[in-house]
């Protein structure tokens, strides 16, 4: 996988998917569980990458709301499969240095007494490098 | 029968009944199951970025570890078994990963993906038989009704997973048959608990996992149950309705009357 400068193309590339297969029916954010949280929601992912319109995107605490539940995946009829512009969005983000969402010094005062290991290294994939 | 067992991280320390009771569940159905040495947490969630390498390798080791035991691979939570299963996916699809791993780990034997994954529902429905798995109840739960709760990672993506139909799921309420119980279907039982959300907002996961206890409520469930450790967790915690929440392994063991043992 080569390295390029341009966003647009390491985007598409990272998420392995066609936002040109798009058919805009909406339906991934009509089944996203957490669609009414979100600034941008998953259909506007699709089509403001294939614009190339990515820093948006970046800077929106939409990337870190995507549950990773997979229902846009599963039911997106195009294969589009919204949540992984997310994704690639989302590893965009915090690959850069000082961008990580969640730091380990912040953990001790989440935590409650049952919250279950998979909680926490869930949470460190999805948000920090 | 011999099979590689991967419990994964949150077996070890808050959902050690999800695993011990179906220690004693696979002992009684005559499946041995074989801890994996050194295996490594999955991560819990799979990253659907195809240039995310180097956080998949765990899955990779386990599934290699278990090729060279020549056994399926046996999985109980529900994001372990999601991880697992679609890293196994990549190694045979994503060329550029299967090359980057080669060359990272450089085995003597490369692996490509020849481990099979099973979940231990689909180990007690494909291997054992939910039939044959109904004339080794000795405590039936005498018509309970109880609802399943798939959540995501069970199921989806469905053409990874393959476990069962995505949207009208019956492994589970064939299960509870098996049992002797009652299934309630309830339209949010694929739905998501809110999941790892709970960590940084909680309201949001109190939203989500209250939807589907409502869901399963006013379909008559007597029980929820369930195969992972984090939608238990956020019914139990966050869920604004008062009916019990438990593993599936533990209604297995009380009918296969082995509960109490250790």
């Amino acid at each position: 996988m080569s390295f390029s400068n341009n966003l647009k193309e390491n985007v598409i590339r990272s998420a392995g998917v066609d936002p040109k297969k798009c058919m805009k029916c909406g339906k991934c954010t009509a089944t996203c569980p957490n669609g009414n949280e979100m600034e941008y929601k998953p259909h506007q992912f699709v089509y403001m990458v294939e614009k190339g319109d990515i820093e948006p995107l970046m800077n929106t605490d939409s990337i870190y709301k995507c549950l990773s539940c997979f229902a846009c995946v599963e039911r997106c009829p195009r294969g589009v499969e919204p949540a992984k512009f997310i994704e690639a969005v989302r590893v965009a983000k915090i690959r850069k240095q000082g961008e990580n969402h969640l730091k380990a010094d912040m953990i001790p005062d989440l935590l409650d007494e049952d919250l279950p290991q998979q909680a926490i290294v869930t949470a460190f994939r999805k948000y920090s490098k | 029968m011999k099979f590689s067992y991967y419990p994964g991280c949150t077996l070890k320390t808050k959902a050690k009944e999800l695993d011990k009771y179906a220690r004693l569940s696979a002992e009684a159905l005559g499946i041995d199951l074989v801890e994996l040495e050194n295996w490594q947490c999955c991560g819990g969630a799979y990253s659907m970025a195809k240039d995310e390498i180097a956080s998949k390798l765990s899955s990779v080791r386990a599934l290699a570890a278990a090729k060279e035991k020549g056994q399926d691979l046996v999985t109980l939570c529900s994001a372990c078994h999601n991880v697992l299963k679609q890293v196994n996916n990549d190694m045979t699809t994503n060329e550029d990963m299967i090359n980057r791993v080669h060359n990272y780990m450089k085995d003597e034997e490369p692996y490509n993906g020849e481990t099979k994954v099973i979940h231990f529902l689909e180990l007690l429905r494909d291997v054992v038989g939910f039939d044959k798995l109904k004339e080794k109840v000795v405590n039936p739960l005498g018509g309970k009704k109880v609802a399943a709760y798939y959540g995501c990672l069970l199921l989806r993506p469905s053409k990874i997973m393959a476990m069962d139909n995505p949207e009208n799921p019956t492994i589970i309420e064939d299960f509870i048959r098996a049992i002797g119980g009652e299934p309630v279907v309830y339209p949010y039982r694929n739905e998501c608990c809110g999941g790892y959300i709970a960590l940084e907002d909680k309201n949001n996961a109190i939203k989500k996992s209250t939807l589907v206890m409502e869901s399963a409520e006013k379909n008559g469930a007597e029980e929820i149950i369930t195969a992972c450790p984090l939608c238990l967790y956020n019914l139990n915690k966050n869920g604004a309705v008062e009916l019990p929440v438990k593993y599936f392994t533990e209604l297995l063991a009380e009918a296969l009357g082995v509960k109490g043992e250790n």
